[in-house]
């Protein structure tokens, strides 16, 4: 269990979410808040409804009910592309790199709504559009440091080893200077040393000044370093709170197990 | 004008819109065209019969449209040039027979129509089958561009083979209906020939959708048009069921390629070229993976291109069905009863 | 590995990076080889060398609509079929303003715009109407905006064929006989090849005139080579840009690239838009070497041929599709043309003189002739077969390169997955 530095102030407010596809609820009726620089963890069994959840808060889905705020301001319905400006960064559960570009440069696509060049600095090569370049390069480079992974800098995506790829795209999440980062299963497929160089990550991250929501199946990663947790179970909250009330939850431990058990 | 757009396409959604759409359709033909109705009915019936025949052989086609779409996701570009092919496969068949301009109609001339009719429908359907596995399969799961680019390529294929078979003119189809004309009160008339085009295209349909609705590989069809994977997970062939796809639309449109042989007696080597862009639009408008929204598409379309031939400017009828295709993509994908809606 | 990663590991290599030594090597060459082609088109025709330097002027045309197709199809991944549709745009602007067409329409003046402005009209009109179908068109998935874009480029054409003498509202576009007697380019100073009527030794590479108001085969084509090489240089520009980065991770990954922030629209717009640009540019340039437009030379066939460029030079490869240009214009142009006279003339050399003439009942129409109908086929047939079996192009990237030297990731060795607690 970790010391929260984490505020009360809440960054993220999740507001009866509903989401239906169909005749499928796959959401329902959740809420909960974040607070700023929080580790804040969303567990549950598989199929709970926990990717499309974080698909919902980033706009790949419109909820069919509720509300989202971020930073007290609505971004229910709004374009991925217009919430990833507003600050919130994700990454995906089955790695969504751009697996022929190099590592650098999924990074500094990550950068590019903090970049300014037009059109018209881009065909003519202005000196503006150069010192960007550089400076996102810059960037870049530093950003592959923070994750530790700067010497696969020139390497195509698809050519590194899979833990180097979840940094990376951790990595493209941070270039958008993102307050908000969404982890979608980041310890999947790692060994016991890797997760633990995770968690410091996701410390450091924290550090940054940068909240952070995660899903994650494996407890000891999630009890090892969230604050609070939010436990999903058939689209529905069941449990919330701090990682000692939760695991002890009946209803929690019921949804893990099976009521058979 | 975002805001009024994005108003206008909230109106026409959902099954309320459906109402709105058909309404403003039906609203504006009856402006253009009730005047042309009354002030010669006769000339106007002959024309609503026409683009009956017409809009029954495009919804045979769109119906290959919409099934493959439905299915894999993809718009075969050479699919109307299956269309075209099953005409020219028909004319050497019917030529084994010694028919000409001048056969009498007979009991025996239908016998031995409906039996080209079978064998030219098998014979495309399988080189649809052999396109699919050759030319679609190995690119399955490559990226969406390079399905695209080869089925556009197969359309030129087939092109090709049908210019170098029989050139650039148009080639003859033996007319051997009867050019007897029906009359009917206030002067109209409708000849067998309409009569033939439209019942032939009512009941293909009608055993389509028997088919799809009963039968066991309709049903596999169906379940894997809407979840591939979880069709697979219930023991459905989908290499099977894709082929059988693919044959079926090709039968369709070849059945159409003969009618519009029969009816036109002329055809071109990229006949199907238009008539594909015309019979796409036509699946669009009556919603994407729809079956029966292809066949009232192909009725609509075929009169919509009728009226514009006959009174308004031959020459942009093509614009007039690009416009309708761009207006029903923008405003209402998911055309008139689809389920598909074709943005991401 | 995730599975997704597996999905593209198939022989489909679409990325891009810039990788210098290649390219500069295929540059150079192509600058050296335009830069005498000129004189050894004249050594090898025995001082009749206008033709061929007129052709590979015309050439050097595909060549600019193969660049400006592939930011479209290459680089954004978007599949245009009516890129023709701009290039008529492009071409009739120029028609109309540069020309007296418009003295026989309702405005009852002619309009004679210098070429070098409307080089930039044209430019503006073609991305405008690209813009305008874009905007409500590029939400829609790839097979229906290449369905549209198919639709706009057989209507465009069809407008400008209607819209000539009798039309409801005059006579603005010559219908179709199109527009003629279009005006050759001018230039007030001088500005000629250095040694032009010199007669220095170095008249090897022969010398242009864009000063006088008459333009030869050679002042077209110095002309030509001079915007291919301007549009080479904006072009690669924009793809080691922001914006070029952009196009590959909307035509890698449209969610990931939504995900991190790219407005995927906006830049598919960009793309369509500038491509549109190119091609009405070449346009305009073709109307003024040409000195008519007339809409059959707009038709769906110019768009696949364009695409068949892009295609076998290598998608989003600059240098691969100017050569995979020049390769199919040499193809369609040359090889198919002459195709005909060619196989009567080996038919007849090994002793197949049988199968020349065309039979007596007509169905076989005389080897000449039906070797004349292989254009499509064989079009349809270089499409098919560079997707199924080559779709990286014929002269593919160097990302091929990097993973044939360092080979496929290393897969982590996977512990079993802790249990609950």
């Amino acid at each position: 269990m970790t010391n929260g530095t984490a505020s009360a102030e809440p960054i993220l407010a999740v507001e009866r979410i509903t989401k239906r596809f169909g005749g499928l609820t796959a959401i329902d009726d959740v809420s909960f808040v974040i607070n700023r620089h929080e580790i804040f963890s969303l567990i549950g069994p598989n199929g709970a409804g926990k990717t499309t959840l974080f698909n919902t808060i980033t706009g790949m889905y419109k909820p069919t009910q509720g509300t989202i705020r971020f930073s007290d301001r609505s971004i229910t319905g709004l374009r991925p592309y217009k919430i990833n400006d507003l600050g919130i960064g994700r990454t995906f559960q089955q790695i969504r790199l751009f697996s022929y570009m190099s590592a650098l440069d999924n990074v500094r696509i990550g950068e590019h709504p903090r970049m300014h060049a037009k059109v018209w600095d881009a065909l003519f090569k202005t000196p503006a559009a150069r010192r960007e370049e550089v400076r996102v390069t810059e960037r870049a480079n530093e950003l592959l440091d923070f994750v530790g992974i700067r010497q696969q800098a020139h390497n195509y995506a698809r050519n590194l080893p899979y833990g180097h790829q979840r940094r990376l795209e951790i990595a493209r999440a941070l270039a958008g200077n993102p307050k908000l980062l969404l982890l979608d299963e980041p310890a999947a497929g790692a060994n016991p040393q890797e997760k633990r160089d995770l968690m410091a990550l996701v410390e450091k991250i924290r550090a940054q000044g940068i909240t952070v929501l995660l899903i994650e199946h494996d407890m000891k990663v999630v009890m090892g370093i969230s604050e609070r947790i939010v436990v999903l179970d058939h689209g529905q909250k069941i449990a919330e709170g701090k990682p000692e009330e939760v695991r002890r939850d009946t209803r929690v431990i019921e949804a893990y197990l099976g009521k058979s058990a | 004008m975002v805001a009024a757009w994005k108003g206008t396409r909230t109106a026409l959604s959902g099954t309320a819109g459906t109402w709105l759409f058909v309404g403003v359709a039906t609203l504006i033909l009856l402006i253009l065209l009730v005047p042309k109705a009354v002030g010669n009915p006769p000339f106007f019936f002959q024309i609503l019969v026409y683009g009956l025949a017409d809009g029954a052989i495009y919804a045979l086609i769109a119906l290959g449209y919409t099934m493959v779409y439905g299915i894999i996701e993809l718009i075969n570009f050479a699919h109307g040039d299956i269309f075209t092919l099953g005409a020219f496969i028909a004319i050497p068949l019917v030529g084994i027979f010694g028919f000409t301009d001048a056969t009498p109609f007979s009991l025996g001339v239908v016998v031995v129509l409906l039996g080209v009719t079978v064998v030219t429908m098998a014979i495309d359907g399988g080189i649809n089958i052999l396109i699919e596995r050759l030319a679609y399969r190995p690119l399955r799961n490559a990226p969406r561009l390079a399905l695209l680019i080869t089925a556009v390529g197969m359309s030129f294929v087939l092109e090709g083979a049908m210019y170098l078979w029989r050139g650039a003119n148009n080639v003859h189809f033996p007319d051997v209906l009867p050019e007897t004309r029906i009359n009917l009160p206030g002067g109209a008339s409708i000849g067998v020939k309409d009569v033939v085009v439209i019942v032939s295209a009512v009941v293909l349909v009608s055993l389509l959708n028997l088919f799809t609705d009963r039968s066991k590989l309709g049903k596999a069809m169906r379940a894997t048009a809407q979840d591939r994977e979880a069709s697979q997970l219930m023991g459905i062939n989908i290499n099977r069921t894709i082929a059988a796809t693919f044959f079926i639309g090709a039968a369709l449109a070849a059945a159409g390629g003969i009618i519009f042989g029969l009816y036109f007696n002329n055809i071109r080597f990229d006949e199907g070229f238009t008539a594909g862009l015309y019979a796409f639009t036509a699946a669009v408008f009556g919603g994407i993976g729809n079956i029966q929204g292809a066949a009232l598409g192909g009725l609509f379309i075929g009169l919509v291109a009728s009226f514009s031939n006959a009174y308004f400017q031959a020459a942009l009828t093509d614009v007039w069905i690009f416009a309708i295709l761009i207006l029903v993509l923008v405003f209402r994908p998911t055309g008139l009863l689809g389920m598909q809606v074709p943005e991401k | 590995m995730s599975r997704r990663l597996l999905r593209t590991d198939r022989p489909m290599r679409w990325a891009q990076s810039a990788f210098k030594t290649r390219n500069g090597t295929i540059y150079t060459v192509l600058i050296v080889v335009a830069l005498i082609f000129p004189g050894f088109a004249d050594i090898t025709t025995g001082g009749e060398g206008n033709h061929l330097v007129s052709t590979a002027a015309d050439a050097g045309v595909y060549v600019l609509l193969a660049i400006g197709l592939n930011v479209v199809v290459g680089f954004a991944g978007l599949l245009d079929l009516g890129y023709a549709a701009f290039f008529a745009i492009g071409a009739y602007t120029y028609g109309m303003l540069a020309s007296s067409q418009l003295a026989g329409s309702p405005l009852h003046m002619s309009i004679h715009l210098p070429f070098w402005l409307l080089l930039f009209v044209a430019i503006f009109v073609a991305a405008s109407f690209g813009a305008m179908l874009g905007a409500p068109t590029l939400r829609l998935r790839g097979d229906y905006l290449a369905i549209v874009t198919l639709g706009f480029g057989e209507i465009v054409p069809r407008l400008f064929r209607f819209f000539g003498a009798g039309s409801p509202i005059g006579n603005w576009t010559g219908g179709v006989n199109g527009i003629a007697a279009i005006d050759p380019p001018k230039l007030p100073a001088f500005l000629s090849g250095p040694w032009f009527g010199t007669n220095w030794p170095i008249a090897v590479v022969a010398p242009f005139d864009f000063s006088d108001g008459n333009w030869a085969p050679m002042d077209y084509y110095w002309l030509i080579i001079i915007l291919v090489a301007i549009c080479i240089m904006l072009v690669t520009n924009l793809q080691n840009s922001r914006i070029g980065r952009a196009w590959m991770a909307v035509r890698e990954d449209e969610v990931a690239a939504a995900a991190s922030g790219i407005n995927t629209i906006a830049v598919k717009l960009l793309a369509f838009a500038i491509g549109a640009s190119f091609s009405g540019f070449a346009g305009c340039f073709y109307a003024a070497k040409l000195s008519l437009v007339s809409p059959e030379n707009f038709e769906f066939v110019v768009s696949v041929t364009i695409l068949i460029m892009v295609v076998l030079g290598g998608m989003g490869n600059i240098p691969g599709v100017i050569l995979g240009a020049i390769t199919v214009y040499i193809v369609q142009f040359f090889v198919l043309t002459n195709l005909p006279d060619w196989s009567v003339a080996v038919a007849n050399a090994v002793g197949l003189g049988g199968i020349v003439p065309a039979s007596a009942d007509g169905s076989w129409i005389g080897l000449h002739d039906q070797v004349q109908r292989l254009n499509y086929i064989v079009f349809g047939l270089i499409l098919v077969t560079m997707m199924v079996l080559r779709p990286q192009g014929l002269f593919p990237s160097r990302i091929r390169e990097q993973e044939l030297e360092k080979g496929t990731a290393e897969e982590s060795v996977f512990d079993v997955r802790e249990g609950v607690d």
